[in-house]
């Protein structure tokens, strides 16, 4: 990287992943390494120790790049801080990267087909460091944007194609333009951070690697629209993406970027975090006003919209943190640029958080377009230990479940709608053989009638009642009728519903109906499980024929119930069993049951 | 099992209300102080003492029914005590593929405790959460703030064993 051309640069992953796997503990490691050798004056230049934020990866942590200028940058994985001797004395001081060591070539694959902006300084620079920021084009879109009318900075959001990264997908350019024109002067600029998607996690990493940039992107949007209030509504889940926001901030405007006269660019933007507390229907624009304004966060018919009345009945626009990130870099590099990427349809690129049943769960940023088998096999590598794919679910509880058939959707608004799931903020979850899809069904519709407000009674008693049917099936004791009843509640709740969470709630219901109909009629017609996932249903035995005499299953116990010697097949005691399902889950060649 | 050990009463116990005035003062004359108000008071004492309630109501010059109200309707507010290590088993689509719902069982097995409920020795609290946005590493769960991930049945009985035998 140019910019830093004369120091040798060690990243250390500290996103929250790089910091569960001890990341403190090996960059101490190597500043123990450092003084004892003298490394600096060795190598005749500065030696940094930089702690970045997520780089995509995080069950590899700790993730260590060595970057040499005028060389290609190395990563390490699985880092200990036993290893780091050997790496600075070998890489650093000699020369010779230790190979053994190195990241398999999967990672190499892992970033092949990725087109990392939003995520470009996330995993590369110190989250904490202003400089770092101003290094690799920081702050040089609002300088860009402040050359030009607020009229022309929507104008060019707007040539962009950037649309809403926050799950409804509508275009960003045109939000704004109404809120600009609302009357009044006060108004208000909102960062919907609280990602209560379960599953997702690519706003958390934004928050945590690259907080400035986000800071940025909503400087951008308050120019454009004229507001001089803005807000970051953080889930309080995310700790440490609330420290390193707040110190970005205190940073800003202890150098002028924000408050008065930001910049000294002629505009006044004033900014301070929000910290959820635990409520994922504040996602929704209408609750998360009311939440900021101290009350329960109950969503409101619209309209009135939040361009027209908002927080504290003052015209206000809202955006998720993806979106913002984008933003900045429409500005870095221009508009059409940003339109050249993606399809007809859906621009830029866009970050999926890949977890479930694949090898390499991680944050990936790919163009818009390319095919959801190309995210699984090509960038994540496939599915873990080998087994079948059978479905992923994307878009989280409003999204539905992609069957195989479907995988060669492309990742695109419109074609993943096609297909009956939706893009939502980017959560793919994937499943193989062991998932139970009227389970999957069953976990959501949980997860829903849980988070409902209980505002609407189709959401509130509805989801309920859906909920109990689904339970009854997991547990072999479904009856004749329950699909047909459930396909119609589905669509009476969603027609019925005030607030998106109701609205979209029965689809991982019905994506699942529609694609797996043949696991529903097994659980109600022959109380059997096909996935062997309920648990009810599960006999915990070993099918002879399918044992391979591993012993896996054995060395997973807890309770000791599996009887198993070297080239013996494996036994379960069925007394001492505890069906905790840790040996099914363990047993590659689903040998038992 | 530690439960055994005399439980404490804290609700006989005094309550200093002074962290809670000095809370108020920094948020008096702020625009939609409440959250933030209850989430710093809640910060300072572990929980949410009913006079601290009432001392909000007062000097906020809300009503003690919208406090409530808000109280209940978010899962961060506590109104009991609650433990010195505060256990989140992530419940979310990531964590339940991967069998988070047995790491639960597990740990309601070995504490005695289910979903937000707390040891009586006000050791442990247990909560199940949405999500820890950890999924790469699902299961994932967090003690305090320490997270573990890839966690397994065996791995998780040693993270509680390990917190047991601290103070
Ligand atoms: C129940 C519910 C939860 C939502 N949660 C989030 C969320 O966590 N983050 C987010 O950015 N948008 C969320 N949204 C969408 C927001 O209401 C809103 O559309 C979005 O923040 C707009 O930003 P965008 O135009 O940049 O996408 C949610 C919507 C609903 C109905
Ligand atoms: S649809 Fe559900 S969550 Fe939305 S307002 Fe109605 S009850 Fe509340
Ligand atoms: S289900 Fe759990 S307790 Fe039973 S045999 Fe398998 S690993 Fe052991
Ligand atoms: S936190 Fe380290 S790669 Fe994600
Ligand atoms: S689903 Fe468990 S950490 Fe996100």
């Amino acid at each position: 990287m140019a910019a830093f051309e004369d120091q040798i640069r060690v990243l250390i992953c500290q996103g929250t992943g790089g910091l569960a796997a001890g990341a403190k503990p090996v960059e101490e490691a190597f500043q123990a390494e450092f003084d004892k050798h003298g490394v600096d004056a060795k190598v005749g230049k500065r030696c940094t120790l930089v702690g970045t934020g997520c780089r995509g990866l995080c069950a590899n942590d700790v993730l260590v790049d060595i970057v040499i200028p005028g060389q290609a940058a190395v990563t390490y994985d699985f880092v200990k801080p036993e290893m780091v001797p050997q790496i600075v004395e070998e890489h650093i001081l000699q020369g010779q990267v230790v190979e053994k060591k190195k990241a398999g070539p999967y990672y190499q694959k892992f970033l092949e087909k990725q087109m990392r902006v939003v995520f470009s300084r996330c995993g590369t620079i110190d989250a904490e460091s202003l400089d770092d920021f101003l290094a690799m084009e920081g702050f040089s879109g609002i300088k860009k944007a402040v050359t030009m009318t607020p009229q022309e900075v929507i104008e060019e959001v707007k040539k962009s194609g950037l649309r809403g990264r926050g799950g409804g997908g509508f275009p960003t350019g045109v939000k704004w333009s109404f809120c600009a024109a609302s009357p009044g002067k006060e108004k208000y600029l909102i960062c919907n951070a609280d990602e209560g998607d379960p599953g997702a996690f690519m706003d958390r990493s934004i928050l945590e690697g690259d907080p400035y940039g986000l800071i940025e992107g909503m400087m951008i949007a308050s120019y454009a629209i004229g507001a001089e209030f803005g807000y970051v509504y953080v889930r309080a889940e995310y700790p440490l993406a609330i420290k390193r926001l707040q110190k970005a901030i205190d940073v800003c405007y202890e150098k002028g970027f924000l408050g008065k006269n930001c910049l000294g660019l002629g505009f006044n933007f004033d900014l301070r975090i929000k910290a959820g507390a635990g409520a994922f229907v504040c996602g929704e624009e209408t609750a998360l006003m009311a939440s900021i304004e101290g009350e329960r966060g109950m969503p409101r018919p619209r309209p009135p919209f939040p361009a027209v009345r908002g927080l504290w009945t003052k015209p206000t626009n809202i955006n998720n943190v993806e979106t913002f990130a984008n933003v900045s870099y429409i500005f870095y590099r221009g508009g059409d640029w940003f339109a050249s990427i993606g399809t007809e349809g859906t621009k830029g690129t866009k970050i999926f958080a890949l977890t479930g049943k694949v090898k390499h769960t991680g944050l990936v940023e790919v163009p818009a377009g390319i095919t959801m088998r190309e995210v699984i096999y090509d960038v994540c590598g496939g599915i873990l230990n080998n087994r079948k794919f059978k479905a992923v679910q994307a878009g989280g509880p409003s999204g539905g479940c992609l069957p195989g058939e479907a995988i060669d959707a492309e990742v695109d608004y419109d074609s993943l709608i096609k297909a009956g799931a939706m893009m939502g903020s980017g959560g793919l979850v994937v499943m193989d053989e062991t998932t139970c899809m009227v389970d999957i069904a069953r976990f959501f519709l949980n997860f829903t009638r849980m988070e409902s407000c209980g505002k609407c009674v189709p959401c509130r008693i509805g989801l309920k009642l859906m909920l109990d049917i689904l339970e009854r099936i997991t547990e072999g004791r479904g009856q004749e009728g329950d699909i047909e009843l459930l396909e119609d509640m589905c669509y009476d709740i969603k027609k019925a519903s005030l607030c998106g969470l109701g609205q979209t709630a029965p689809n991982p219901v019905l994506s699942t109906i529609r694609y797996f109909r043949h696991e529903y009629e097994a659980h109600i017609h022959n109380q059997r499980c096909p996935s062997n996932s309920c648990k009810a249903l599960l006999k915990f035995e070993v099918v002879d024929a399918a044992c391979k005499k591993c012993g896996l299953c054995y060395k997973i116990c807890p309770v000791d119930a599996v009887i198993w010697e070297k080239g013996q097949l494996a036994v379960i005691d069925k007394e001492k069993c505890t069906k905790c399902t840790s040996c099914y889950d363990a047993c590659r060649f689903m040998a038992i049951e | 099992m530690s439960n055994a050990e005399a439980p404490v009463a804290p609700e006989q116990e005094e309550i200093d209300l002074g962290p809670a005035n000095q809370v108020i003062d920094k948020y008096l004359n702020l625009k939609g102080a409440l959250m933030p108000v209850l989430q710093e008071v809640q910060d300072a004492y572990g929980y949410l003492p009913e006079p601290c309630i009432h001392l909000i109501a007062e000097r906020l010059n809300v009503y003690l029914s919208q406090i409530y109200g808000v109280l209940t309707f978010y899962a961060q507010f506590h109104l009991e005590p609650r433990g010195k290590y505060i256990v989140r088993v992530c419940m979310g689509t990531a964590c339940h593929v991967k069998g988070a719902g047995r790491i639960a069982d597990t740990l309601s097995d070995m504490l005695g405790i289910g979903h937000a409920e707390t040891t009586e020795d006000l050791k442990f609290t247990v909560e199940h959460v949405a999500c820890i946005g950890a999924c790469g590493m699902a299961p994932v769960i967090m003690v305090n703030e320490a997270t573990y991930g890839s966690i397994s049945v065996k791995k998780m009985e040693e993270v509680v064993e390990k917190y047991r035998a601290m103070d």
